[in-house]
């Protein structure tokens, strides 16, 4: 593996194996429960035209919950597999982080100024700054990939995108 | 012979310089959408159906199959090489040839998918020109009862399959149908399990999940690791096909199961996911490296991509001559037929002789242009992977937040597709198997519905999914399969 | 060698920039006209009726350069089309937005208790109304829709299954009308799409269906449907043969054959609330066009629409007209939403 960036020393695990697999576990219990109880309000039962609408999704999530609760006893008793090991340390989190950030922080982008402005400043941000590019390369790639995309989709395929609830960059060129 | 001289009109008419060329723009921009998630299939030849008005018919039909072609065979690239299935029939493709890629295989991976898309689709072309009328009735047969009879045996070819903890299976499993369950219930109109949110009425698309738990998901995991996709050591060597090519005659008996069950679901019309699906379970059972399927078997790339283009070429069969759609795709292709002026239907072939056989001409032509330009640009698809990983991370995110708001042209979604890389991560690490959940969360609503269909059609008899030979043919082998696990495990002692 | 090519990128940005700039329509005109392009909300999934048409009307409005703007089909169709009413209305006094209706216009608030009527929209044009023709397989006996509708009596209630598209829209509207008049009882299965279901019909897994003419056409042509009545007023004019003994005309209405209920789909053009008058006239201008091209006309033929069309105030009171009647159909079934708790 010839990785760009090593991992930095002094890595602590963040959270066990254990504790995460029962909060996961713990998180689909809530999640069948709260989707069998909709689905029960929905009408569970077996009416003259076979199966009403809450039928399925009632029983499906019964096995939600009877899974989750048996993996959630087996992560308890530390059942599962490699329940000491670390399911992640802070040097790998800082990593995952490094990107979940800036892709958030891009996603918001995109509902403010639209899909073309924030692509391009994020290639480019992200380029310089986990990939040490200079400035104008990185700029000339998020500038030609966000205008190829415009282009492909705006143009070629008719296809409308996102064009920013909050200002809508576009405008200044009259498009 | 009848058809083989009609056959030859139909070459005529298809290799005119114009059509040729049609061709050739239709495969590559086949190739483009299928490799960019949202611009599926189905998505692009709408998208471009508009402009194909000022062609003749037969010119434009030539074109937009060659489309269909493109993007079939686009769909396997990211597939192999992101992990990102822009398409839900190349998912199970995903299973092993992303573990290939990431051993430096990408080219092999590729070669081996671009091959068995064509045979399979080449198998269902010839099966179309010589036996399209008799087996077009096969489709008349298919009611709700078959079709689910089909879902049953798809999960069931696809069950036991996983190593890790049954329990987290089957939560994975269930919460993909828990999923496919939110937003409309089809058959009462009924808003259901969305909490009163328009955002979650659309439901939970396939293709945002998948964006997000494979293609996201992949990428935290690669951080974790480093800021680098393995398998970037990928050898760039055009004679990577012809070594590969070498190798493939070995799998005869894999390809040749799934032309059978890609072509069977194509006409019936089960459609090309099912297919994939169905297809890399069986070879899971039957090969001898079965145990190894998931860590880059070559077997696990060939099964679906043949099925699953034996498949959606067959599903083009049911729509000329009966009007019945075997895809999405093939739905819009129809939409086109009728613009023009073309009415699909056992007629078809009678009245409209030049642009049936044009059509099926066309697919073999197609196809053989696509295998070409696609088998040429190998080595440059596995050279994507030679770019720094902080170009290619950012350009992957960009193309999947716009894949995931072309579904449905919403903002949320892409909230969605990052929801689903992080849980994507997540069960990666703790060993939740997410080929279970996304076959669930992509025919799970296919079977309620005719499930519930079924059902109300017998009122309330059950005895109707073995009412007949086919249903219950289908039914039992469903069963079989199910219990063949059990049967190996108490044969193995 | 490296910045040559960074170079040449930033040549092409330019060039395709001077191209976007050069394309931009000058404003001098004398009457309003769109100057961006129209986003053109289908409130239905691809490859539907709705669909077919609006992508139609896209080439066309293309071939025959109608619009300078290009015209771009968004399909916006969760909750039964829900979603892209709504968008249209949260859409306030924007020029760049038009959506094409289908019945879902008044049965999706009506079911779902989705917040929108049609009059949070602008009316602009009805293009065509689409009809409904009552199918049974070929080889069933029944010549008529009388006999049809005896012999689904003698089978009692819910033996005889009616297959239509979707859950509580028209074609199940319209079997419970038919219950209504005739005082059967038919048991309602729904399908995906059209062409799904005139396929069951062929089949022979559904007994009848409430196909529009163009979803099953090629099924009657072939001779394995048989069309019994129209659900209209009127019988359809279109007197070319499409089979070798019957054209569309000679299809008796419903009303001829002993069974009184009629039903017509709206496919009309509406526009998000708060726009000028000068915007809708635009848009009127359009569609009078696009209806007088031959592409249409064929289409027209060719799905044996019915070709009424209106505009303004007269089209504003049929679709008034046309929601009461709904709320009846809706209320007599008991397809309305509960209120909300």
């Amino acid at each position: 593996m010839n990785s760009e960036q090593k991992p930095e020393a002094g890595d602590r695990p963040v959270v066990s194996n254990r504790t995460m697999e029962i909060v996961v576990a713990g998180l689909l219990l809530l999640l069948g429960l709260t989707f069998g109880i909709a689905s029960y309000n929905l009408g569970a039962g077996w009416s003259e035209d076979g199966p009403q609408s809450g039928y399925f999704p009632f029983y499906i999530n019964l096995m939600i919950v009877i899974a989750s609760a048996v993996t959630l006893m087996q992560a308890i008793r530390s059942k599962t597999p490699r329940p000491r090991e670390a399911f992640v340390s802070t040097g790998q989190l800082r990593q995952i982080m490094a990107v979940l950030i800036p892709a958030a922080v891009y996603v918001l982008g995109v509902q403010l100024f639209g899909i073309y402005l924030a692509s391009a400043v994020y290639i480019t941000v992200f380029m310089v700054w986990l990939g040490k590019y200079s400035w104008g390369k990185s700029l000339a790639l998020g500038v030609t990939i966000s205008v190829a995309v415009y282009f492909m989709f705006e143009i070629w395929f008719k296809v409308s995108l996102h064009k920013g609830s909050w200002f809508d960059p576009l405008s200044l060129f009259g498009l | 012979m009848e058809e083989i001289n009609a056959l030859f009109h139909g070459f005529s008419v298809a290799l005119s310089p114009f059509n040729l060329m049609l061709m050739f723009i239709g495969v590559i921009l086949g190739v483009i959408i299928g490799v960019l998630p949202g611009l599926g299939g189905a998505n692009g030849i709408a998208i471009l159906l508009p402009l194909t008005f000022t062609m003749p018919p037969t010119s434009a039909i030539i074109m937009l199959s060659c489309i269909y072609w493109g993007a079939l065979f686009g769909g396997a690239i990211t597939s192999i090489l992101f992990n990102i299935p822009g398409e839900p029939w190349s998912v199970a493709t995903t299973f092993d040839g992303y573990p290939m890629a990431q051993q430096g295989r990408a080219g092999e991976a590729l070669t081996a998918a671009f091959t068995s898309s064509f045979i399979g689709a080449f198998v269902a072309v010839v099966m179309i020109t010589f036996l399209a009328p008799l087996i077009a009735k096969l489709a008349l047969k298919f009611g709700s009862p078959e079709f689910f009879s089909v879902y049953f045996l798809t999960f069931c070819s696809f069950i036991g399959m996983g190593k890790g903890s049954p329990w987290k299976t089957l939560a994975a499993m269930m919460l993909g149908f828990a999923l496919a369950c939110v937003g409309m219930d089809n058959m009462t109109g009924q808003q259901r399990l969305n909490f009163g949110s328009m955002e979650l009425v659309r439901g939970f698309d396939f293709l945002i999940a998948v964006i997000g738990l494979f293609g996201i998901g992949e990428i935290l995991i690669s951080m974790e690791e480093g800021l680098a996709f393995s398998g970037s050591s990928a050898r760039i060597d055009p004679k990577i096909v012809i070594e590969t090519w070498k190798k493939l005659p070995k799998y005869w008996m894999t390809s040749m199961r799934s032309c059978l069950v890609g072509c069977w679901m194509g006409i019936t019309p089960g459609g090309a996911t099912p297919a994939s699906f169905m297809s890399y379970g069986i070879a899971k059972r039957m090969s001898p490296n079965g145990a190894k399927f998931g860590t880059g078997q070559i077997e696990g790339v060939i099964a679906p991509e043949t099925a699953a283009h034996a498949a959606g070429t067959s599903a083009l069969l049911p729509m000329l001559s009966l009007g019945i759609p075997g895809s999405p795709t093939a739905a819009v292709l129809l939409g086109g037929l009728l613009i023009w002026g073309l009415q699909p239907g056992p007629l078809l072939f009678v009245e409209k002789k030049d642009f049936v056989w044009g059509l099926i001409a066309s697919m073999y032509l197609g196809n053989i242009a696509g295998l070409i330009i696609v088998l040429t640009c190998v080595p440059l698809f596995a050279a994507i992977l030679r770019i720094p990983f902080s170009i290619i991370a950012p350009v992957i995110i960009v193309i999947c937040a716009i894949g995931a708001y072309t579904v449905h042209n919403a903002i949320f979604e892409v909230w969605l597709m990052l929801a689903f890389g992080v849980v994507g991560y997540v069960f990666k690490k703790l060993d939740y198997p997410m080929a279970p959940m996304v076959l669930a969360l992509v025919l799970g609503k296919g079977a309620e519905d005719s499930f519930r269909n079924a059902i109300k059609g017998s009122q309330g008899d059950f005895s109707v999914f073995f009412a007949n030979g086919l249903v219950g043919s289908i039914m039992t082998l469903g069963l079989v399969m199910l219990l063949w696990p059990l049967v190996n495990k108490l044969r193995g002692k | 060698m490296v910045t040559a090519k960074y170079v040449a990128v930033l040549g092409l940005v330019a060039s395709f920039a001077g191209v976007v700039v050069s394309t931009v329509p000058d404003a001098q005109a004398a009457a309003w006209e769109p100057t961006k392009p129209v986003e053109f909300v289908i409130p239905a999934g691809t490859g539907g009726g709705a669909d077919q048409m609006a992508r139609l009307i896209q080439g066309i409005v293309a071939k025959h350069n109608l619009m300078k703007q290009s015209l771009i089909p968004v399909n916006k169709s969760a909750g039964a089309g829900a979603e892209g009413f709504l968008a249209v209305k949260d859409s306030k006094g924007d020029p760049h937005k038009i959506i094409i209706t289908l019945s879902n216009l008044f049965t999706t608030p009506l079911a779902q208790g989705t917040p929108f009527s049609w009059r949070d929209m602008t009316p602009v044009s009805m293009l065509a109304l689409d009809q409904f023709v009552l199918w049974v397989n070929a080889e069933t006996p029944y010549k008529t829709a009388k006999e049809y509708v005896e012999a689904t009596k003698k089978a009692g209630p819910n033996k005889m299954k009616m297959g239509g598209t979707g859950s509580k829209q028209e074609d199940q509207i319209l079997t419970v009308s038919l219950e209504k008049a005739t005082g059967t009882k038919f048991n309602y299965l729904p399908f995906k799409g059209g062409g799904d279901v005139a396929v069951q019909l062929v089949g022979k897994h559904i007994d009848s269906t409430v196909n529009n003419p163009i979803e099953a056409i090629a099924q009657w042509r072939a001779g394995t449907l048989r069309p019994l009545c129209v659900f209209d007023d009127t019988r359809m004019p279109y007197k070319t043969k499409i089979t070798p003994t019957m054209s569309w005309y000679d299809i008796p209405t419903c009303s001829e054959a002993g069974v009184r209920t009629a039903y017509v789909m709206l496919r009309g053009i509406f526009m998000p609330p708060g726009v000028t008058q000068e915007q809708i006239n635009f848009y009127v201008d359009l569609f009078k066009k696009v209806r007088e091209t031959p592409e249409w006309k064929k289409f027209m033929e060719d799905g044996a629409f019915n070709q009424t069309s209106m505009s303004g105030k007269e089209y504003a009171a049929w679709v008034e007209k046309n929601e009461v009647l709904h709320r009846e159909l809706m209320k007599e079934a008991g397809f309305l939403a509960k209120p909300k708790p």
